[in-house]
């Protein structure tokens, strides 16, 4: 017996050691990638790329409090002169002059490309007379000023006219010559990372740099006054960061405040630490064998894959313990067919997870049926061979026999577990419309507190949460473009109708080459354009002669170069140009983000906005719906999991069936983990908590960890004389104690994800103990009782 | 835009005389002064107006005219009907501007350096003589009945374009502003009677 022993132990040992490479080799991510599908829809391939690189996903907002006005102006415009100079950022705006100058320079210089009423007409004398009529029009107006400005070289209103269709501008507000929030009691600054979005490290990196620039800005203001100047940030970049932080502190501090008072409890338990040492073993085995398995099946494994790793200690811990506490029995022949049964019922359970197009959740089923063959192997080769060391734990009976007595004192109140099933159905039933969260947003790990701080900050900066954007992609920049361009006729349509707010384009600031040089071609060479402004000017009160400026200008365009990207250099444009025309993995795609009238479209203007995009054949588009294709995908997981983990449920009463061989049995067995998770589920749906996806997890959870306690309950049943019933129970409830207590850990997370699962699995456990003790046959307590 | 504030504070100037004014307060009060509380006490005007502009760079001027209305203490509007309509609203400090199909709306906080433009009709409207002395040195001539007042803009921004505004006025009625530019140009506001309402 001891050379297997020995051999096990060896090939334990080697096992770790291979586990440990390769956990330590493998490759972490705390990035959204646990959220996004494994094999995409076209959409939502769109809506990935969007989060992973998209132009929202490098935009953060910066605000400056405290102090005075002027104390905060000159921060905010020495904080963005040393963000500008750094490379991390592509854009940095708060409304400084120098930046507006080189904009509107930007836009005057090249008004003859960018202006959409360049055409051969409007400059006939007929088109000039009409647009230089125009032009006095404004003169006389409220506008006269600013016009009169610019009249003798742009005669015709171009400038004006790409200011209009540039539209209305949304910028926040300024105040001592930089951007102001609505209150007036915080500067702000727009700021525009250059990493992609999925690269979480660089934009911490970037976060980081924001701080210590401020820093230094604050600590160089004179008389102090900077000490007395607060930062905030918000954006996508920020939020990345800080679920990051948060899932990774989380993780870490769960998992050690778990295992310490898992580890309190069973020596409060046991009285004998090397008994508690050997506990870990399995668990600790479980884990690293969990992790090595998803390294090896994923490539990758998930931060949050880690967090639900805690969830192993729950169960995994429970075969020690069973060992220990029961070790009257014959623990090969009485109670390890037991752990085999209920490690393999949760086995199907967590298998049931594997197809889930959640990677978070594959990830999860993986870890864990890994984890549990491990903990169980162990637990049954390696650990028998050394608890003889374990000299004496202490003996349970007698609390074992407390508790059966208990149990049995609870009995007569049998039918009402009937009752409770009757009310927990009933209580689904009446909130059977609102059971489900279907937003993905149930799972931001984010703090409210930050979340509303983003709102605010969007609110007052003028960059609102983008939900709407029209895509067309094409192989080519100028084909991308192109569509762009003909994509604009039919929303400028929407936007006069007043059925969305707004939208942007790529070409208000890049036109295509060929509208470019359709535009330098209508523009006639400087003798004729003079002798068509002499007809043009006969019945108008202005002296040719005061438009030499606007000859030479026309005359300048006509035989300059066309416009390219290069040319936006320095101006604000250029960020929002690199942002909505992105070359990928296809080709091109030209992005045309939509601002919505109000809070949101209505769904008949969805519907034209959808069928305006779609019209032309020419310009194949689709419009995408960030937030519902992200819903959408999440929707899509939730009826996955509920789909799965009734499957999981089905592998399981099949495999109970065929275990057991007998439908009685199997009802024990089964019907206190339903009713178990029938009770959690009416709970929730009486305290109003939508159930997440996570919650759907746990419920799979209660059936798996549940199904051990059943299966001890139905085993002593079966065979009191082989088995001590009192020390079951008593095993059972410290089985049961250190799930509840991992579990309730679990429940304190600020991450909603583990949160959800934590709170699901930890009264439902206990129910499920206590409902399987009463639904177990009588044979148990009176076995009990006599012992 | 600072060209849209300016023709604004042009229109602002339209706020006559709506009802009759109550009696100049005796005593040692200067003239000035007393138009100043006698423009603060009334609350609403409406009034016809033409104007001239006169431009270095066109061979005539340029006419236009509509109807000016004033609220205290800080609506004004101006709605141009000739030659072409167009309808600007200074509202607590909110300028909408509207021609043909546009709206155009923006906070005065936003244009520190248009701010002056606006206030020395909003000022003078309300008789509030500690704002138009933050943004003029403002010159009072004449007495109650008949009565000039220039303001000469302190602000460099301003000055560099605005040489100097001229309000004139009967008791409590505004009659004519002028804003004469510091490149020559120059705009005349006449004001016409109290429309009924």
């Amino acid at each position: 017996m001891s050379v297997p022993r020995h051999a096990a132990t060896l090939l334990w040992a080697l096992l770790v050691l291979a586990a440990s490479l390769v956990v330590a080799r493998a490759t972490y991510r705390t990035d959204l990638s646990a959220f996004l599908p494994r094999t995409p829809s076209p959409a939502q391939r769109l809506l990935v790329e969007q989060l992973r690189a998209g132009p929202f996903v490098h935009l953060i907002m910066v605000a400056i409090e405290g102090a005075d006005e002027r104390t905060r102006a000159a921060a905010s415009q020495q904080l963005a002169a040393r963000l500008r100079a750094a490379p991390a950022f592509s854009s940095v705006s708060n409304a400084d002059a120098a930046q507006l100058e080189r904009d509107r320079t930007f836009l005057f210089s090249h008004r003859y490309l960018l202006s959409a009423d360049v055409t051969p007409q409007r400059f006939t004398a007929g088109g000039l007379h009409q647009a230089i009529g125009d032009s006095l029009d404004a003169l006389a107006s409220p506008e006269g000023l600013l016009v009169k400005a610019l009249f003798p070289r742009d005669p015709t209103g171009e400038l004006l006219g790409i200011l209009d269709s540039l539209g209305q501008s949304q910028a926040p507000h300024t105040s001592a010559g930089v951007w102001i929030s609505p209150d007036g009691r915080r500067a702000l600054l727009l700021v525009q990372t250059r990493a992609a979005g999925s690269d979480t490290d660089a934009q911490q990196a970037a976060c980081e740099a924001i701080r210590r620039a401020f820093a230094q800005v604050a600590a160089a203001l004179p008389d102090a006054r900077g000490a007395r100047l607060g930062l905030l940030m918000s954006g996508p970049p920020v939020m990345a960061v800080t679920s990051r932080a948060i899932i990774k502190s989380e993780v870490v501090r769960l998992s050690l405040v778990s295992a310490a008072l898992v580890a309190l409890l069973l020596f409060a338990v046991y009285r004998s630490l090397p008994a508690l040492a050997l506990t870990l073993v399995p668990v600790a085995s479980g884990a690293l064998a969990g992790v090595a398995a998803v390294a090896l099946g994923f490539g990758a494994v998930h931060g949050i894959t880690l967090g639900f790793g805690v969830t192993l200690i729950g169960e995994a811990v429970d075969y020690s313990i069973y060992l220990f506490l029961q070790r009257g029995a014959q623990f090969r022949t009485g109670v390890w067919p037991t752990i085999r049964l209920g490690m393999l019922t949760s086995i199907c359970g967590f298998a049931a997870l594997l197809p889930s197009a959640f990677p978070g959740l594959a990830q999860l089923g993986l870890y864990s049926i890994a984890g549990l063959i491990a903990a169980a192997l162990v637990t049954r080769f390696v650990l028998p061979g050394w608890t003889e060391r374990v000299r004496s734990v202490r003996d349970l009976s007698r609390a074992g026999e407390a508790s059966a007595r208990a149990l049995a004192w609870l009995r007569p109140a049998r039918p009402a577990l009937a009752l409770v099933a009757l009310l927990a159905a009933g209580t689904l039933y009446a909130h059977r419309g609102a059971l489900f969260s279907h937003e993905l947003a149930s799972l931001n790990p984010v703090p409210l507190a930050d979340q509303r701080l983003d709102d605010e900050l969007r609110a007052a900066s003028g960059a609102p949460d983008v939900r709407y954007v029209v895509v067309t992609q094409a192989a080519g920049r100028e084909a991308a473009l192109a569509q762009a361009q003909r994509l604009e006729a039919p929303l400028e349509a929407l936007v006069a109708a007043g059925v969305i707010g707004s939208f942007e384009s790529p070409t208000r600031y890049l036109p295509t080459e060929a509208l470019q040089r359709q535009r330098r071609g209508s523009l006639p060479a400087a003798p004729e354009l003079r002798a068509r402004l002499a007809q043009a000017l006969a019945d108008l009160p202005v002296r040719p002669a005061v438009l030499e400026p606007f000859i030479a200008d026309v005359e300048a365009a006509r035989r300059g170069p066309l416009l390219s990207a290069a040319d936006l250099a320095g101006t604000s444009f250029a960020a929002a140009e690199d942002a909505l025309l992105v070359k990928d993995r296809g080709g091109w795609s030209a992005l045309l983000p939509v601002a919505v009238v109000g809070a949101d479209l209505s769904a008949a203007s969805l519907e034209r906005l959808r069928a305006a995009v779609s019209a032309d054949a020419q310009a194949p588009a689709a419009l995408l719906d960030l937030k519902g294709e992200a819903d959408r995908l999440y929707a899509g997981y939730l009826s996955a999991a509920l789909a799965l983990a009734l499957s999981g449920f089905a592998a399981i009463v099949l495999l109970l069936l065929v275990a057991l061989r007998s439908v009685a049995r199997l009802a024990r067995v089964v019907l206190p983990l339903a009713l178990a998770v029938l009770t959690v589920a009416a709970l929730f749906a009486a305290a109003h908590r939508e159930l997440t996806i996570l919650h759907v997890v746990g419920m799979l959870l209660i059936v798996a960890v549940g199904s051990n306690y059943a299966l001890f309950f139905d085993r002593a049943g079966e065979h009191p004389p082989a088995s001590s019933p009192a020390r079951t129970l008593a095993s059972l409830l410290v089985a049961n104690a250190a799930t509840v207590v991992t579990f309730g850990v679990l429940a304190s997370s600020r991450v909603p994800l583990l949160a959800d699962l934590g709170s699901t699995v930890a009264p439902g456990t206990l129910l499920a103990l206590l409902f399987a003790g009463l639904l177990a046959r009588q044979a148990a307590p009176r076995a009990a009782a006599g012992a | 835009m600072l060209a849209c504030l300016g023709a604004l504070a042009l229109a602002a100037a339209a706020a006559p005389a709506a009802d009759t004014p109550p009696p100049a307060p005796a005593g040692s009060t200067s003239a000035f002064d007393q138009v100043l509380q006698l423009l603060a006490a009334r609350r609403h005007g409406r009034v016809s107006y033409s104007e001239v502009q006169q431009m270095a760079m066109l061979e005539r001027p340029l006419s236009s005219s509509g109807e000016l209305v004033y609220q205290a203490p800080d609506h004004l509007e101006k709605r141009v009907l000739a030659p072409k309509p167009e309808t600007l609203i200074l509202d607590h400090g909110v300028l909408t501007a509207q021609r043909g199909q546009r709206t155009r709306v923006l906070s005065l906080r936003d244009y520190p350096q248009v701010v002056p433009f606006v206030e020395s009709i909003r000022a003078t409207l309300a008789g509030d003589r500690a704002a138009l002395e933050h943004y003029f040195r403002a010159q009072f001539e004449g007495d109650v009945d008949r009565w000039t007042l220039r303001l000469v803009p302190t602000d460099a921004s301003v000055a560099h374009t605005v040489q100097e505004i001229r309000i004139a006025g009967e008791r409590a009625a505004v009659l004519m502003v002028e804003i004469r530019l510091v490149d020559g140009d120059r705009s005349l506001v006449t004001l016409g009677p109290e429309i009924p309402p």
